[in-house]
């Protein structure tokens, strides 16, 4: 490569919000029924039908606006998006193009290199389309419309990115704001999070844009990764070449780790946008916004803060349980219980990350109740069981949400505090291991670790080891 | 004297009295219908088992006190773009010739709840795009007064069927006349409300911003009462307005002293018949005679009103209608090769020339490149006409002008013509473009023998001004039955003698008071109204 190129990316993210029923009409929004079971005449473009915009999508989309600094839109207005397609039953789509919601906001992301603001153009109002399910063997489509309706919101980027990192970043600060606020669980391999990257690559130092392609069908940090890293080659490639870039839609394919192309932009459809004659424009008032920003809850930068202040947890660990809303209600509501804060960060940051990673899980998967980790850090203070013991308690907690205090009763993995038992085990242990007990007696202090193991050993692990500890050294000393 | 040459509200006070049943009134209409349909052609599906049944059913409800409104138990045609549960509704489409909704359209239901019994669905031009009932993909609706004429359109069916007494009423929607227009050729009188005023939930779609239903029937009181039961606030359509003046028979009162009538000098030049002009502006003396002032104006803006409504009907039409494409209901072609061969043969197949016509102007103007020139221009348009009405009912209670600038037209004689065709909506594109309300009723006939309508304009949410004018008008004269209704020879005494019952000094005072408060009150409900009409909001300074 003989020039420097720098790479231009903008996002454009749909995110599904997480109201009970969809954008126009009262059907319920849960994913997964049985196909067309969650349908009325609305959201199936029956003839006569008309929507009714749901208040709660405003709400959540101002609030989305609101903590990414957006300009909220008080006169805003719905428009149609016209083209055909089976999955989309009026063969127009909701949508805003004219007035969106929001406009002109920003949020500040954090990379290896620093923080750097990202704008956001816009963010716009709209609904879902129904689902496609080719039959090859009937050889028939058929057509799901349980998600026909569910509100999106469309989070517009300004071209501010210029690598794979600072996308996965951006996509991570977003993800964490719509979590806090409880408009939508942003889960990318659910597709209630979907990202399409507009990519350019330019000499450096050259002012203007080179010629763009967006990207599809993303469903992965990963793959928005190799794809953006993937598309900047190609682009390069073709410069080299002396060829030009093409502007188009490409579509990624996860099998093949490569993108083709899906549509050139002289096919681009023209959608014959119009505003829906159907619906009234949206207005909202000084009063309104004001009451969705005094019901914003702590985001992730106060929450952070707070953290490190009223804790006393370390900046490392603070940003990672305030990463995800999922770990920071744990951490909090364990807290609450417990009244122990490092110890409850201990076992989110240590082992529930470990088994996480072992997994191969996502921090939105956690399922066990902060109140059986609470459970368990109680049962561990009281020396009901010894730290050991307490990790393969917590497994079963992390696994199957167990009760720490019934696992413990069932599998009988209390410590034993009796002293005497103890005594006439370690006795055996100091028998058995003649060579150990030379060892230690000779000066090597470290002997001692293999006479405890064998006596845990012995003790399937149950006992407490400062016990061991003093009651080993007493018997070495007075034998 | 037949049951069916009774006016609606006649009809239901001898139902209430137990001297006629429920089932006697659908039977007498279904025999009237089973007479003349040869003739007329009105209806495109005729659902005679379900109306006995529901008859019979209704009848219970009267004698157990369910259904004790003044309508209760009297026969009802609706325009077939009206969704009815379990019956047919085709929009006289062959795209639609097969689908049976799920559901039953707002205004059809309240109907229901009052105890209406409904005979059948009525033919119309295709989706409503028409003005002769023609474009029907089925029959052409003939007018009652002379079969060789057109029954005017798009609800030249319910028009007709009302005109031949097949039935005493009929519901029919409105986007640029189709209420009004074929009410005046057909002798019978409609109202198209303010726009917001009766649910268009279950009206299938054709211009979602000018559409409105509203009553056809054989005089102002029926159209009245059926619109009182038919307007309401419905959070269905958000286009619905919260409204609380919707007792509309108080305004039937024989009284226009004071009343302000501007005649809108544009609507008496250039192409319309001299015998029309002649009898409207007669119409206008006979007002003026009872009391109300009457005085010419210059309206304004009034060539612009057709291609303003084109323009937009039409580009609402192409989204509307984008909906119909074999996939999920309705007619699918037979043979076809991948999912795009399917859209085009089951679309090209399924609609008829009329309805291609209107989806091709209306994807035109929205394409880009276009939409500034043709669709928002028109939004502009709109915001001047709407503007000049406002300027007019600064000055006036009531417009009064001609529903058409002729009488109807021999069949056959409009669609090689669509221009022209298109021009005969001049008196009532720019009513529906401000959203205004609308009644047309007869004022006299032609020298052909076809009858001539006239129109009263009110200023948004004043129909009772519209049908009070109209009320003390029509009680000059006296209903004229077509002569397919086989009641003409009868003398038309009666209908009238009740109106003068209705002559009632405290509900005049009543409506004298509330006409005061309510412009201001409606003012700020409208707000939300008016910004969707102002296109220059959105498009910047106006051209004008």
């Amino acid at each position: 490569m003989s020039k420097n190129y720098e790479t231009v990316i903008g996002l454009e993210v749909h995110v599904e919000l997480a109201t009970k029923t969809k954008i126009f009409c009262g059907c319920s929004t849960a994913f997964g029924g049985a196909p067309n079971t969650h349908t009325c005449p609305v959201c199936t473009g029956m003839p006569g039908s008309l929507p009714v915009l749901n208040k709660q999508v405003v709400e959540y989309a101002v609030a989305v606006g609101l903590a990414t600094n957006c300009t909220i839109t008080q006169y805003s207005k719905f428009d149609r998006k016209n083209y055909f397609y089976p999955d989309n039953p009026q063969n127009y789509q909701i949508s805003q193009l004219y007035l969106p919601i929001c406009r002109n906001g920003s949020v500040e992301i954090e990379t290896s290199a620093g923080k750097k603001n990202v704008r956001i153009h816009e963010i716009h109002m709209e609904e879902d389309a129904g689902k496609l399910v080719h039959d090859e063997w009937e050889d028939v489509s058929i057509v799901d419309f349980n998600r026909s309706g569910v509100p999106l919101i469309e989070i517009v980027s300004e071209p501010d990115m210029r690598s794979a990192e600072e996308v996965i970043a951006y996509l991570e600060t977003l993800r964490q704001t719509i979590q806090y606020l409880g408009a939508s669980d942003c889960k990318l391999n659910e597709g209630s999070m979907r990202a399409d990257v507009n990519l350019s690559v330019r000499e450096a130092g050259s002012a203007q844009f080179g010629t763009r392609t967006e990207m599809k069908n993303l469903n992965s940090f990963k793959a928005i990764t190799h794809a953006i890293e993937g598309e900047r080659e190609r682009q390069i490639e073709l410069l080299e070449m002396g060829r030009s870039v093409i502007q188009e839609t490409r579509r990624w394919d996860d099998n093949k780790e490569s993108s083709y192309a899906m549509r050139s932009k002289e096919d681009a459809q023209d959608y014959r946008y119009f505003p829906e004659p159907d619906l009234v424009p949206v207005i909202v008032s000084d009063e309104w916004i004001e009451e969705i920003r005094s019901r914003q809850p702590e985001l992730r930068p106060q929450k952070l803060e707070r953290y490190k202040k009223e804790y006393d947890i370390p900046e490392y660990d603070a940003k990672i349980l305030t990463g995800s809303k999922r770990m920071a209600d744990l951490f909090e509501a364990a807290t609450a219980i417990c009244q122990k804060p490092k110890k409850v960060s201990n076992w989110l940051m240590v082992e529930t990350m470990r088994l996480l990673k072992e997994n191969e899980m996502d921090v939105d998967d956690l399922s066990f109740s902060p109140e059986h980790l609470a459970k368990l850090i109680e049962l561990t203070d009281a020396q009901v069981i010894n730290s050991s013991v307490a990790k393969e308690v917590f497994e079963a907690v992390f696994r199957e949400d167990a009760d720490p205090e019934a696992y413990v009763e069932e599998k009988g993995l209390k410590m034993v505090n009796d002293e005497g038992a103890l005594q006439s085990v370690i006795a055996q242990v100091i028998a058995d291991n003649p060579q150990s007990v030379a060892d230690y007696r000779g000066g090597k202090e470290k002997a001692i670790g293999f006479l405890v193991g064998q006596t845990m050993k012995a003790m399937k692990g149950k006992a407490d080891p400062a016990m061991v500890n003093r009651i080993l050294k007493e018997q070495l000393q007075n034998s | 004297m037949s049951l069916m040459s009774m006016t609606a509200v006649e009809l239901g006070r001898k139902i209430k009295n137990r001297e006629v049943t429920a089932e006697e009134a659908a039977r007498a209409a279904l025999e009237a219908i089973h007479a003349k349909e040869g003739q007329i052609g009105s209806f495109v599906t005729v659902e005679e088992e379900k109306a006995l049944a529901r008859a019979k059913e209704v009848q219970k409800g009267i004698d157990d006190g369910t259904f004790a409104g003044p309508l209760a138990g009297v026969p009802v045609a609706v325009k077939d773009n009206m969704c009815t549960k379990g019956i047919l509704t085709t929009c006289s489409s062959k795209i639609l010739g097969n689908f049976v909704p799920a559901y039953t359209a707002e205004a059809v239901k309240r109907l229901e709840a009052a105890g209406a019994v409904i005979l059948g669905k009525t033919n119309m031009d295709e989706f409503a795009m028409g003005s002769t009932t023609e474009t029907s993909a089925f029959q052409a609706t003939k007018n009652p007064w002379n079969t060789a004429h057109v029954p005017g359109g798009s609800s030249g069916g319910s028009c007709a069927a009302v005109a031949a007494e097949e039935c005493p009423y009929a519901l029919g929607s409105d986007t640029g006349g189709s209420i009004r227009q074929p009410s005046a050729f057909c002798g019978v009188t409609g109202i198209k409300p303010t726009y917001g005023t009766v649910s268009r939930y279950g009206l299938i779609a054709y211009g979602s911003s000018l559409d409105q239903i509203g009553p056809i029937a054989k005089d102002v009181s029926d159209c009245a009462a059926v619109l009182e039961i038919i307007a309401a606030y419905d959070k269905k359509d958000s286009t619905s307005v919260k409204r609380e003046d919707l007792k509309f028979t108080d305004a039937l009162l024989d009284d226009v002293k004071g009343m302000k009538i501007g005649i809108p000098r544009d609507y008496f030049g250039e192409g319309i018949d001299p015998e029309v002009k002649e009898a409207v502006l007669a119409a206008a003396k006979t007002l003026e005679e009872k009391g109300a002032s009457v005085e010419e104006f210059d309206l304004g803006l009034v060539k612009y009103a057709i291609p303003a409504y084109y323009v937009i009907a039409c580009a609402e039409a192409s989204s509307n209608l984008a909906r119909f494409d074999g996939v999920k209901y309705g007619y699918r072609t037979q043979h076809y090769e991948g999912l795009h061969n399917m859209y085009k043969k089951s679309r090209s197949e399924g609609f008829g020339a009329e309805v291609k016509r209107r989806i091709m102007l209306g994807s035109f103007v929205l394409s880009s490149g276009y939409y500034d020139a043709y669709y928002l221009k028109a939004l502009r348009v709109k915001a001047l006409i709407k503007k000049a009405f406002d300027d007019a009912f600064a000055k006036y209670d009531v417009i009064l002008g001609p529903a058409a600038p002729t009488t109807a037209p021999k069949l056959g004689e409009s669609l090689s013509d669509p221009i022209k065709m298109y021009l005969g909506d001049i008196y009532t594109v720019s009513v529906n473009l401000a959203g205004l309300p609308g009644i047309s009723l007869p004022c006299g006939m032609d020298s052909k023998g076809l009858p001539i309508g006239m129109q009263l304009i009110g200023d948004c949410f004043k129909e009772k001004n519209i049908i009070r004018a109209a009320y003390a008008f029509e009680q000059t004269r006296s209903y004229r039955h077509s002569p397919l209704s086989g009641a003409a020879q009868q003398k038309n005494g009666e209908c009238r003698d009740r109106a003068a019952q209705q002559k009632n000094e405290e509900r005049r005072d009543s409506a004298a008071q509330r006409k005061n408060g309510e412009c201001r009150d409606r003012a700020a409900q409208q707000k939300n109204e008016e910004c969707r009409d102002s296109a220059a909001q959105e498009g910047g300074k106006c051209d004008e």
